[in-house]
């Protein structure tokens, strides 16, 4: 024991450990009402080093070249020792990744964890959420089946429509006039380095800033206001080892859930590996019904349910850029005088219930093929997604708001 | 020492410095750039193709590749040219006013030869590759489908001539390949003997 403290004293000289284990965890304050939506945030973390993981040893079988990547894709689901365990664990997880991150920021609507001081942490995590997309959408592509081929096609063609610009920018993204062996390999090179490295610097800088503001409540109060005598929150807990307690209980019942899907239903009825990925990319033959994986559909509805204007598929696509950038502005959105949905009136729970149900709506209408009563309903939907953010600034001002009582409280 | 310092002289020596490195790191970073471009082999994969139409059967459709792109080239009947006239009013561009196709091939039938149709079979819209549907109202496509593509990804459809209908996703008529015969019954795509696309 004396030798360890010793280590660790050396260390200390040296090396910022025991003031950072401080700053960062058994000194760090959070607030001690936490509830069930305060899981998803460690476990997001947890799924980034699960993917971070098995993407790693992935890579070591997979050939990222239009000849052979299907094939490898097969070699390592049949022929490498325990691959198809490695494969299905960076599959399910992807889908698991927004299955959290959705869940994540859907707490921070309730709870108002987007308002002044989170600002900023809010903007660094919807930056993580956009560098997700990117990440997933390129991973996608490299299994390079059907759906693979037709999904990247439809993407990137997003771009062509660009006015001006379009065609070059289409170009320079896939480096061919079409999907290619080219494309492939630069998306290999962006899904395995240059994405994921982004990815966790942002997300170091997503925990400095919430480590710098402290964490949002379930009550939507600054548990800062009331210190005790040592200058500690009086409703504050240490986050270790109170929450480090209290997350490892979340991340063991999220495996649990995470380790069924593996193992009984790795393909998900189709919604998290798509059956004609199971097909390879064939550029000649699009397949009867292609559809985006599950977390990009609520876009995807979108996308389809604006008409074009002028001749240019333009203004769907710039529908579906808003739908994801405007969240970016909530903070400002918000005229509310409270955080937390627990003070808040009951416009705004008329308001986040009829957004919940248009983003499922979408995300489900998304899955379908289109049919023109089908995009009509998918018009309403994307008013209703619209009217969340732009009427905000209205309904949260008018609205009825509860007194928010001083101290937290404990339900 | 700091009462002698030229504050101006040494703005000036860091937007001199600033601009400077601006230019070296524009000039650095061009090359990464140029390299996400088609490389020379990307580039020279466009050949012109030759297809052979001796065994296409009138009523029928074959693909051929061509710059990685499927080229679609239909032997169309008589039936079908003459219901092209018929449906006129509701296509978004019955006339081929947007240039999707070489002037030699802005015609009624959109080709050279009206019964053999050479398109590029990429929809408009976001790129999927339509669905050849030549029967005519079939159930799943309505009383009114009088043959065409009919796109699976977003629900677009073209006639006979691959001119899209009104209120489809895709904003413009499929584009017709320069193309040109080598002979009868060989069809040459990508080059129009006004040099190759």
């Amino acid at each position: 024991m004396k030798l360890l403290n010793e280590l660790i004293g050396w260390i200390d000289a040296r090396f910022p450990l025991t003031s950072t284990w401080k700053a960062h965890a058994s000194e760090y304050y959070a607030p001690k009402n936490f509830n069930f939506w305060y899981f998803f945030g460690s476990l997001a973390l947890m799924v980034l080093v699960i993917q971070i993981a098995s993407g790693i040893f992935l890579t070591m079988n997979y050939k990222p070249d239009g000849l052979f990547a299907f094939a490898s894709v097969e070699y390592i689901m049949r022929d490498v020792q325990w691959g198809w365990l490695l494969r299905y664990i960076h599959s399910t997880g992807a889908s698991m990744f927004f299955v959290v991150i959705y869940l994540h920021m859907f707490r921070g609507l309730m709870y108002g964890s987007y308002r002044k001081p989170r600002e900023l942490l809010w903007i660094i995590g919807m930056i993580i959420y956009l560098a997700l997309m990117g990440e997933a959408f390129m991973g996608y592509l490299l299994p390079w089946g059907q759906m693979s081929f037709w999904g990247a096609q439809v993407i990137v063609n997003l771009f062509s429509t660009v006015p001006f610009i379009g065609e070059d920018l289409s170009i320079l993204i896939r480096g061919d006039y079409v999907v290619s062996d080219i494309t492939l390999n630069r998306f290999f090179a962006l899904h395995v380095i240059a994405i994921p490295l982004i990815l966790v610097l942002i997300v170091v800088a997503h925990l400095a800033a919430l480590h710098e503001v402290g964490s949002n409540n379930p009550d939507g109060i600054e548990i800062k206001k009331h210190l005790d005598a040592n200058g500690h929150p009086l409703d504050g807990i240490p986050f270790h080892p109170y929450y480090t307690v209290k997350d490892g209980v979340g991340a063991i019942g999220f495996l649990i859930i995470f380790c069924a899907i593996i193992f009984f239903a790795p393909d998900m009825g189709g919604y998290f590996l798509e059956f004609n990925n199971f097909v390879p990319a064939n550029p000649m033959k699009t397949p009867e019904h292609i559809s985006p994986v599950w977390y990009f559909t609520p876009y995807y509805a979108i996308l389809r349910a604006v008409p074009p204007l002028f001749g240019s598929q333009f203004p769907g696509v710039v529908a579906m850029g808003v739908a994801t950038v405007i969240f970016f502005f909530l903070p400002w959105l918000d005229r509310g005088k409270v955080k937390s949905i627990r003070y808040r009136g009951p416009i705004y729970k008329v308001f986040l219930t009829l957004f919940v149900i248009s983003f499922l709506g979408l995300g489900v209408l998304g899955t379908l093929p289109s049919t023109p009563a089908l995009t009509w309903v998918a018009r309403v939907l994307a008013v209703v997604y619209f009217s969340f953010f732009l009427l905000m600034p209205w309904y949260t001002k008018i609205d009825k708001t509860k007194h928010v009582p001083d101290r937290v409280t404990s339900r | 020492m700091t009462d002698n310092v030229n504050r101006s002289k040494r703005r000036l020596l860091i937007a001199a410095t600033s601009a400077a490195g601006g230019v070296a790191a524009a000039g650095a970073g061009a090359p990464f750039v140029f390299s996400l471009m088609p490389s020379e082999r990307a580039k020279a994969a466009g050949a012109p193709v030759a297809v052979d139409l001796s065994k296409l059967e009138p009523g029928m459709m074959m693909s051929v590749e061509w710059q990685g792109k499927p080229v679609w080239i239909v032997h169309r009947t008589k039936e079908m040219l003459e219901l092209l006239a018929k449906h006129e009013g509701e296509l978004a561009d019955p006339g081929s006013s947007v240039p999707q196709q070489p002037a030699y091939c802005n015609n009624p039938y959109r080709s050279i030869k009206p019964e053999y149709f050479v398109v590029l079979g990429i929809c408009t819209h976001l790129g999927c590759s339509p669905t050849f549907r030549p029967e005519i109202a079939p159930a799943d496509l309505g009383a009114d489908w009088a043959g065409g593509w009919f796109c699976p990804c977003h629900g677009s459809r073209f006639d006979m001539a691959a001119r899209v209908y009104k209120g489809a996703p895709a904003p413009t008529n499929l584009i017709v390949p320069q193309h040109k015969y080598l002979s009868d019954g060989r069809l040459l795509i990508g080059d129009d003997s006004k040099g190759a696309a």
